[in-house]
């Protein structure tokens, strides 16, 4: 049985890019098959982050134009054999694919994939009802700023609008430093206005820049975001996983990168 | 500890700033509507006991009794700590 999840937020820049690469590549490593679709038509971005903008044939808009079959646009993964990208067009606009082909085209990639992973562009027009229009489940993405937060109201009041059975909370970029100076809202103040379930706390790391400068996901290699990314992954699973102990782990982190620091 | 009590933390600032923002975004109602319907109750109230009109919450949420966002029906919650009973 196959998931189609949209990764969402409404608001541009808080990871949502981010977010679907790291967990897409997390859920093939635990040998999930997995699609990837950008559907950010215009301004492609998800092949970006994944290391793979060297590899693109077609994209999205061909395949709903019949311009080509799915199975050539799809690129498959650097490292995982399971792992597949739907990349978007950086050339056409939004109003190339209805909600209808969308849902044609899902519709087609889910025989062959157990979780297709749905990138979601900014903002709540014809690009995210295009993404939300196929999916089952959604994942909001968060940043514990006020005007992220009420965008995320209003994604969460349209997701709820169209009948989305389950809608999880991930918060990005939480700077524990902050939180505990009392200069941040932290995870329980953001559930608390929010409302839905808290999927994965993702905590400010430097290392997603590198990862994405270098364009490799770093779910799972032992940086503090890798090690919150794998953890949303098990919990899209249904695994039940305790959520990191933050104090410890960023009094951890400091001290180590610290050792780098001087030397 | 005297920047504590001096003044409230950011956090703070910006929860509250959310909840009244997100409570008109989601009912369709503007602050300044909430604010005339605070201080139309409190008017009311006066009239057969000695309230605190300062420290009075009024709030509408979609959340209801249960506690979860599915409730669709909007509830007008008001908090008035009233300071007389018998004025």
């Amino acid at each position: 049985m196959s998931e189609v999840i949209v990764v969402t937020s409404g608001k541009g820049g808080v990871g949502k890019t981010t977010t679907s690469a790291n967990v897409g590549t997390g859920l093939a490593r635990m040998g999930k098959k997995v699609c990837l679709i950008d559907t950010d038509i215009g301004l492609r971005n998800l092949d970006v982050v994944m290391g793979l903008e060297n590899r693109i044939v077609y994209n999205l808009v061909d395949v709903v134009e019949g311009n080509c079959r799915v199975k050539q646009a799809l690129i498959k993964d650097k490292r995982n054999p399971t792992l597949y990208l739907m990349p978007s067009a950086q050339t056409r606009d939004k109003s190339a694919v209805t909600p209808e082909q969308m849902v044609k085209m899902i519709g087609h990639l889910k025989e062959q994939f157990d979780y297709i992973i749905l990138d979601c562009p900014a903002g709540i027009e014809q690009g995210f009802k295009n993404a939300i229009a196929g999916a089952d489940r959604a994942l909001v993405v968060t940043t514990p700023e006020v005007s992220a937060i009420s965008y995320s109201d209003s994604i969460i009041g349209l997701l709820e609008a169209s009948d989305f059975k389950k809608i999880d909370l991930a918060l990005n970029r939480l700077r524990y430093d902050l939180v505990k100076r009392g200069d941040m809202m932290s995870s329980s103040d953001v559930v608390d206005i929010l409302a839905i379930p808290l999927i994965g706390i993702v905590p400010d790391d430097e290392n997603i820049v590198i990862s994405t400068n270098q364009g490799e996901p770093l779910v799972g290699n032992g940086t503090p975001a890798g090690i919150a990314f794998q953890n949303i992954c098990q919990r899209v699973l249904g695994k039940e996983v305790p959520f990191m102990d933050f104090q410890k782990g960023i009094s951890f982190w400091t001290r180590v990168t610290g050792i780098f620091h001087k030397v | 500890m005297k920047r504590f009590f001096r003044r409230k933390s950011s956090k703070e600032i910006a929860k509250d700033r959310l909840k009244i923002l997100l409570i008109s975004d989601r009912v369709n109602c503007s602050p300044e509507m909430m604010e005339m319907i605070k201080a139309d109750i409190a008017k009311v109230i006066s009239k057969y006991m000695k309230i605190d009109a300062k420290s009075m919450e009024v709030q509408i949420s979609k959340t209801g009794i249960k506690g979860g966002r599915n409730m669709k029906t909007p509830t007008l919650y008001a908090n008035i700590p009233i300071i007389d009973l018998n004025q």
